[in-house]
């Protein structure tokens, strides 16, 4: 059971989006994320909503994946529309009772923020859904590389996350197979109190952090073997190249963004 | 044949800082030792006997504490050209898990060429190479954690001879398959020693696979026992055995056989040759 979990949500294809630079997605989802921001009339978040529904058709991302991603803050986007709802006490009074105020001006605030958050939420998980985590991380090495210069440890934070997720399936594993060892020898994980369950993870993780250890010293190990001396002088088997694809995408995210800025404007 | 790794009056011990007063262990003692280019040598001795910290010591992870060691020439003391030997000798390891780095069959196989310096088309190319010549070609695009262990095993092996070594050190690298995986591993070594001409190294546990490379060298307790042919090594039972070692079970099934007066030669090491030995012993019985 404990192998279902999955790690990034990559859903491979080979749809327009897929196929985009991850660099070029990182930072068009920053845009996105900008233009969500700027809009701040009802009007200009319909925009901002079709440029998530057009993207996520172009993705050809199955509209399950598209729900299931919302329905971990489906808590969030419910309570801050209920908070909006009966706090905001401006604008006309639709409904009256004790404390209890509904007015325009809520309501409007509330599905304002509401669709917001989704629009968000759905923006975001797309970049996950159509970039591999290995893409991911190489982009970002790429678009922080000039922090190197102020001395950040870009290609060593790209590294550490490779190898992490690289172990997480074998950790995963690993830790299926303690807790049967531990099981076959009576630990009882299942029932019991809160604290009584957590204290029983005590066995499971002691061992895991050990063998974990080890690994990374063999691995380092290993590393070392096949000439690895950090970052400097590395070349990259996959280099990444922007394609006429990612300069329409960018054409595409200009002209959603100079939409929401005339609406803006014009109401 | 020229020497390849030249062991000189090598000395190694381990310093253990965390007792106090630390605690020092000598592992290897004057180890005097040659493999020549394109030779295949299996290493045995039971665990401890200071195996692999020899086979660590000829690609400059361990520096010899007095002595020395030197691989086509090159002192491994020479820290200018470490990457250079590390590149010449390359090492796969028992647990394939600890020494795969990417998530992807071809990027990990690339991982040693990225760090050489090797350019983009260049890498591709001998990726594409070394992933045929251990066949997994098809597999290029697998994530790693899907492979079967004897896979696995051959991506480590495909990873290091991708920066075309001269030499290849195996340490244990069948330890943890499964029958048909250690037949894969075993069946790439020999494939690369005769067909690509690489020295190979392989540190074992198991007798058949020391029964079929060109020399023998047993070590115990940091020393070399014994040096020579599989034939003169496994034909003395009962200096192997003293040394806590096995012999390949055909060897032992004639050294019983003779030991009950059976008359059958003492140099048999292969299932083979042992077939043969038995049928013809049976004809002229008969």
């Amino acid at each position: 059971m404990i192998k279902d979990i999955t790690i990034g949500q990559y859903f491979p294809g080979i749809s327009p989006v897929h196929r985009m630079d991850p660099r070029v997605k990182i930072i068009l989802t920053a845009v996105f994320i900008v233009m969500l921001f700027v809009a701040d009339s009802i009007w200009g978040l319909i925009v901002g909503a079709a440029f998530t529904l057009v993207s996520f058709m172009i993705s050809r991302i199955p509209l399950k994946l598209m729900f299931k991603s919302l329905k971990p803050i489906l808590p969030i986007i419910i309570f801050t529309g209920v908070l909006n709802l009966f706090f905001i006490k401006s604008g006309d009074v639709y409904f009256h009772w004790k404390i209890f105020t509904i007015t325009s001006e809520g309501v409007r605030t509330a599905i304002f923020m509401a669709v917001r958050i989704i629009c968000l939420i759905i923006g975001t998980s797309l970049l996950t859904y159509t970039t591999s985590p290995i893409d991911l991380t190489d982009a970002i090495e790429r678009l922080l590389s000039p922090l190197k210069k102020i001395k950040v440890p870009v290609h060593e934070l790209a590294m550490m996350m490779t190898i992490a997720l690289r172990f997480i399936p074998t950790l995963i594993e690993e830790t299926d197979k303690i807790m049967s060892a531990q099981k076959a020898r009576g630990a009882d994980m299942e029932t019991g109190s809160l604290m009584k369950r957590a204290k029983a993870l005590i066995p499971i993780l002691v061992p895991l952090f050990v063998s974990s250890f080890r690994r990374a010293e063999e691995l380092a190990l290993a590393m070392e073997c096949r000439c690895y001396h950090g970052g400097e002088g590395r070349t990259r088997m996959k280099q990444l190249r922007m394609t006429v694809l990612d300069g329409y995408a960018c054409f595409y995210t200009a002209a959603f963004f100079a939409c929401v800025i005339a609406v803006n404007i014009l109401i | 044949m020229d020497s390849f790794l030249k062991a000189e009056n090598l000395t190694f011990s381990y310093i253990n800082e965390i007792e106090e007063p630390p605690v020092k262990t000598q592992v290897l003692k004057n180890i005097d030792l040659e493999i020549g280019r394109g030779e295949f040598v299996a290493v045995l001795g039971h665990n401890g006997s200071g195996k692999s910290t020899l086979a660590k010591c000829f690609n400059a992870i361990n520096i010899p504490e007095s002595g020395n060691a030197y691989v086509d020439g090159i002192n491994t003391r020479d820290e200018d050209k470490l990457l250079d030997i590390r590149q010449r000798v390359g090492m796969v390891f028992q647990n394939p898990d600890n020494q795969i780095v990417a998530t992807i069959v071809e990027e990990d196989v690339a991982f040693a060429l990225e760090n050489m310096g090797v350019e983009p088309g260049e890498i591709r190319r001998r990726v594409d190479d070394a992933l045929k010549t251990v066949g997994m070609y098809e597999y290029r695009e697998h994530a790693v954690h899907k492979l079967s262990g004897g896979q696995k095993q051959r991506v480590a092996i495909a990873g290091i001879i991708a920066m075309r070594p001269d030499c290849i050190l195996l340490d244990e690298p069948t330890a943890m398959l499964d029958p048909s995986g250690r037949a894969e591993v075993m069946k790439t070594i020999k494939m690369l020693n005769r067909e690509k001409n690489v020295t190979i190294v392989l540190i074992t546990h198991y007798m058949e696979e020391a029964a079929q490379a060109d020399r023998v060298v047993v070590i115990d307790g940091g020393e070399i026992m014994m040096d020579g042919t599989p034939k003169q090594i496994f034909s003395q039972v009962q200096t192997i055995r003293n040394l806590g070692l096995d012999v390949p079970q055909v060897t032992e099934l004639c050294f019983e056989l003779r030991q009950h007066g059976v008359e059958i030669s003492q140099d048999i090491i292969t299932e083979d040759e042992c077939v043969e030995a038995l049928s013809k012993l049976l004809q002229t019985q008969r």
